[in-house]
């Protein structure tokens, strides 16, 4: 007779113990990912929801002879310190394009600079002690106020923190990713198509799955430098222009559109292809009205998803200059635009500490954007999701 | 006439011609059907075809001859080359309505088209590889013109210095002391990338082993897509958090240890590199550890084992392979990772085993190379190209042996899924 | 009256709670495991139905039936691999040296390692031949220096009798062997550990004939130091190996025997229909 239970229970213990001490370290790993994760948003939310706010001021603004040469006089002295240089220089303009201005005057709220609007959030700021004293006094009189920063989702960028938005960046964006997909799209869904439906299994197949595997892993910087060399350099697309970009990240995404459309055309069962064969249609025709129908949620899922990608991609855009300062929101393909990271990787380069918040405040835009594109995803792939 | 105008000129009148190819095929083939007499395809088929003929031989002619411009530098007027494509579009119309007849398949004959139009697209995938292997390589080829390739590979000083007075004819001025030894600048990535798999490898297998043997199914299902929204975060906003929030924590962390550290280290964008990381090893090793047979864990136990010992002795050493192939993968990404290292990383190049100290890499300085105002054909602009060029040698070797090894895994306990 | 209808009337006269209904008095009759009102739910569905059966130890036990009548269920209970699926509910009394082993209390990896288990399909560990069975002894604290290690290997590879076949392949792995080598391989790995009891669940059915007939062998030899509980579907193999056989359907025992007197003169309608092949 062998050992007893007993025995090898007591032998057992220290086992156990190291068998639970894997346990729990390994869901220690999993928190501490989560962790990561939490501090990541905590500290986004923490320093970007201030750029939603902007501090204003309430001025009494004299449209005199000497405001339509420079701005400043209109104001007061004291107060013309604490107010946005963009508002200054906006005056002359005004009273050149609305002659009948001059001469009135009138009592509004106008962008504070970025030191009164740091001082109200309690950041770091340059006033000094008799400024700070004066905004005190305003503050307590009401004519000093945070409101809700419009100027963030309305302006472009600007060298002044206080007047800089993310507009002329989410317009270059949109037409950006316009080209992607315009792109990317029917030449990602036709290669799957061919792979999947009609390509023989030769070597040939073999070299293009080979080789589109790897294009998905190949870093994204040298897709910028593809587009440099052979996009700008060789077939002259203007510099810096969404058509560039748009062209560069399309590439990009192409093997993502690819492997989820070959993965949607692959779970439509082959007892549907046989059927439509059975009544008669030509492959295409059991492509083109059977398979691509059916796979059709799974296509735009990948297609989404591949879109946030991109969205998100920065590396490649800066290389064929897409960094560019765009004060205004761009009209056409072939002209000079950036895109949101690109204007986050701008803000997050500029000395200026107001700009910190603005950063956060543009990543806090994207991220929302991203995370609405793929709850888009999973909501499609949920809602359409069969099994056969 | 400007290009633009002559392009959205000849598109109109392409159109036309498809129009009215498309009309008078469908009514030829109609009348012919009225006839009485038997088809092989239906009128709107023949109607395809003529349309067909017509578009793609002219659109083929077109693109060739923009080809051969661009190309060989052949100067054939826009003008001329539109108005050639479109006599051929016209030609291409009266040959596809005369082929109207019974006893043509145009069926198959658009369905040929369409299989040519599919193998294209496919196509483009090999293109862009190949376009960036070549762009790469031949701008690369420049640069070891000017600088051996053997003191690119194994200087130690990288110092672009005044190169790019040499591209504008002043050599003698300063270019002498241009050195490009990307040592440092390989020595800076490994570190980094060194640092982001000290976090990604341990956090990531451990959080896929709890996934696929601990978990009760609830969590996990939360877990996963939770953990792969680190995957999704675009990398610039890594890089901001790596340069404002992560890197002044660890100088003074740092400096609590009594290590003087530089605010852009090597460990902020490294940490935060990991973080990044841990979705892809986690992921993939949590598909791997499930697709192990659980009759091995059932061998395992049936013995007297515990779970620990089982998971520990059996079941990683059967997803090995996989595990190795999500980490190369890994490796690979951290290697071309290029925002959060130019925003939290140095510029300098620094050949130094000290983590907290400033040390740049090989994504930095093909970003700065390229973003500077400098003349395309300097040396310091065209180093990027050969920077690229081993990046891309790395990257591509990695991922091959990765996906050998993940197909092995898949071979030797036939899972598909991977 | 006719000698051959002698045993039919017996059926009347049940036999003791749990005993064979016919002794088989060369084999041996200490008590191994003692089943008392085992009940087991899938869920909602029961799978084992109030088993009553007393297994013997240093014989070979057969489990009959057709398939899915919860033989292989019935045996994982024994090392309790069914704690592995969440749904599983049981009740009832499996006693082994004098213990519940279905208590909280009960350590089921000590209960493992004296009720050892051999899978339908080899699944011999990613490892050497070596490490296939030099693994398990070593964590048990069974040999410590290399030369034991090495004894112990050579002893269980020659009892699973595969030791000529493999002697001069030690390090090459448990996978590159032949499907019945690796059953083999896989006996041996539990013999090593040194268990009362071995369970089989059906080693033989994913295996050629000739292999089937090595393993057969082997229990035939192994029954001299363990208690063997094998599932099988294929009869000839119960008649030719086991001492004692249980016929299961639905979830019963619907007769547990003395293997010669069950093929012979099985005692149940059910079991002789089963047997001549009437369903199954």
């Amino acid at each position: 007779m062998s050992q007893t239970f007993d025995e090898i229970s007591s032998q057992l213990r220290k086992r156990h113990r190291r068998s639970a001490r894997l346990k729990w370290i390994s869901m220690g790993a999993l928190g501490l990912a989560g962790l990561f994760l939490l501090w990541f948003f905590s500290d986004m939310l923490g320093k970007g929801l201030p750029a939603f706010q902007q501090a204003q001021i309430q001025v009494e603004v004299d449209y005199n002879e000497d405001a339509s040469r420079m701005g400043r006089a209109a104001l007061d002295p004291d107060l013309s310190r604490l107010v946005s240089r963009t508002f200054e220089r906006m005056i002359p303009v005004q009273i050149r394009e609305n002659p009948e201005l001059l001469g009135t005057s009138e009592t509004r709220w106008v962008l504070a600079n970025a030191q009164v609007d740091q001082y109200l959030k309690g950041h770091r700021h340059k006033l000094n002690e008799q400024q700070v004293v004066l905004v005190d006094e305003l503050l307590a009189e009401g004519r000093v106020e945070l409101k809700f920063n419009t100027n963030f989702f309305t302006t472009g960028d600007s060298k002044m923190a206080e007047a800089s938005g993310i507009l002329s960046a989410a317009v270059g964006t949109v037409m950006t990713m316009l080209v992607t997909l315009a792109i990317a799209f029917p030449i990602g869904v036709m290669t799957a198509v061919y792979l999947e439906e009609f390509a023989p299994d030769n070597r040939f197949t073999q070299l293009i799955e080979i080789n589109i595997n790897n294009l998905a892993a190949i870093p994204s910087i040298l897709f910028g430098l593809l587009g440099l060399a052979i996009f700008i350099n060789f077939f002259g697309v203007p510099r810096s222009t969404p058509l560039v970009g748009g062209m560069t990240l399309a590439l990009m995404t192409l093997p993502v559109i690819i492997i989820a459309t070959r993965t949607a055309l692959r779970s439509v069962p082959d007892s549907i292809r046989h059927a439509a064969f059975g009544v008669g249609c030509s492959r295409w025709q059991v492509v083109r009205d059977h398979v691509l129908p059916l796979a059709m949620p799974g296509i735009m899922t990948g297609s989404i998803i591949g879109l946030a990608q991109a969205m998100g991609e920065t590396a490649p855009l800066i290389i064929v200059g897409m960094v560019a300062f765009i004060p205004d929101v761009g009209a056409s393909f072939t002209e000079a635009a950036t895109v949101l990271p690109a204007q986050i990787f701008t803000w997050a380069g500029e000395p200026e500490k107001a700009f910190v918040e603005k950063t956060a405040g543009g990543i806090l835009v994207l991220l929302t954007i991203l995370i609405f594109l793929n709850a888009t995803a999973v909501i499609l792939r949920k809602k359409f999701e069969r099994r056969w | 006439m400007q290009t633009n105008q002559l392009l959205a000129m000849f598109s109109g009148v392409l159109l036309l011609l498809g129009l009215i190819a498309f009309f008078l095929g469908r009514a030829k083939a109609a009348r012919v059907r009225a006839s009485g007499t038997a088809m092989y395809a239906q009128p709107d088929q023949y109607a395809w075809f003529a349309v067909l003929a017509t578009a793609g031989p002219a659109i083929t002619v077109g693109a060739i001859g923009a080809f051969l411009m661009l190309l060989l530098g052949a100067e054939i007027p826009t003008l001329y080359l539109l108005a050639g494509s479109l006599v051929i579009a016209a030609i291409g119309l009266l040959v596809g309505v005369s082929q109207v007849k019974p006893d043509f398949h145009a069926r198959q004959a658009i369905e040929r088209g369409i299989r040519w139009v599919l193998v294209g697209a496919a196509m483009i995938s090999i293109f862009t590889t190949f376009g960036i292997l070549f762009s790469i390589i031949f701008e690369a080829l420049r640069f070891f013109k000017m600088h051996s390739f053997w003191d690119f590979i194994t200087g130690t000083v990288w110092n672009p210095g005044a190169s790019f007075l040499a591209a504008a004819g002043r050599a003698e001025e300063g270019a002498t002391g241009a050195q490009f030894g990307s040592v440092p600048l390989f020595a800076g990535t490994f570190m980094i990338t060194a640092i982001a798999m000290l976090v990604a490898i341990p956090v990531g297998l451990l959080s896929a082993i709890y996934m696929a043997e601990f978990a009760p199914s609830r969590v996990r299902t939360l877990a996963k897509p939770t953990l792969e929204v680190l995957a999704g975060i675009p990398t610039v906003v890594y890089g901001f958090f790596a340069a404002i929030t992560v890197a002044p924590l660890i100088v003074d962390l740092a400096g609590f240890l009594g290590i003087d550290a530089a605010y852009n280290n090597a460990v902020a964008p490294g940490v935060v590199m990991g973080i990044m990381i841990i979705p892809f090893i986690s992921s993939l090793s949590d598909d791997v550890i499930n697709s192990v047979p659980d009759s091995m864990r059932q061998g395992s136990l049936a013995l007297g084992m515990t779970k620990g010992e089982t998971i520990r002795d059996v079941v990683i050493p059967a997803a090995l392979p996989g595990i190795i192939s999500a980490s190369l993968l890994a490796v690979s990404r951290a290697l071309g990772e290029t925002m959060i290292v130019v925003m939290a990383a140095g510029m300098r190049p620094n050949l130094t085993a000290n983590p907290f100290e400033d040390m740049t890499t090989v994504t930095v300085r093909i970003v700065a190379a390229l973003t500077g105002d400098l003349e395309f054909e300097s040396a310091e602009t065209l180093s990027a190209f050969a920077l690229g060029l081993v990046l891309f040698a790395v990257t591509l070797s990695l991922n091959l042996v990765s996906v050998l090894m993940i197909r092995r895994f898949r071979e030797k306990y036939r899972v598909n899924n991977l | 009256m006719n000698m051959q209808a002698a045993p039919r009337q017996t059926i009347g006269a049940a036999p003791e709670v749990g005993q064979p209904h016919t002794r088989n008095e060369s084999a041996c009759h200490d008590l191994s495991i003692r089943v008392r009102d085992l009940n087991l739910w899938y869920g909602e569905s029961q799978a084992l139905k109030g088993l009553n059966i007393d297994l013997f130890q240093k014989n070979v036990t057969a489990l009959i039936g057709p398939s899915g009548c919860g033989k292989s269920t019935f045996l994982r209970c024994l090392n309790r691999m069914n704690d592995l699926i969440p749904s599983v509910r049981i009740e009832g009394l499996v006693e082994m040296d004098g213990r519940d082993v279905n208590q909280v209390k009960m350590d089921e990896v000590a209960l493992r390692r004296r009720v050892g288990m051999v899978f339908q399909k080899p699944n011999p560990f990613p490892k050497s031949i070596y490490e296939n069975i030099a693994y398990a002894p070593r964590m048990h604290d069974l040999v410590s220096r290399k030369p034991e290690q090495d004894e112990l290997v050579e002893k269980a590879l020659r009892d699973a009798g595969l030791w000529e076949e493999v002697k001069d392949k030690l390090h090459q792995p448990g996978t590159s062997l032949s499907g019945g080598q690796q059953q083999r391989l896989c006996i041996a790995r539990a013999i090593a550990v040194q268990p009362d009891v071995i369970l089989m669940d059906e080693p033989t059915s994913a295996l050629d004939p000739i292999s089937t007939a090595t393993i057969e062998d082997l229990m035939d030899r192994l029954k001299e130091q363990f208690t063997i509980i094998t599932v099988t579907h294929n009869m000839q193999q119960a008649a030719r190996v086991a001492d004692y056989t249980a016929f299961f359907h639905l979830g019963e025992i619907i007769e547990y025997n003395d293997t010669k007197t069950m093929f012979a003169n099985p005692a149940t309608k059910k079991a002789e229909d089963y047997i001549t092949g009437r369903y199954g």
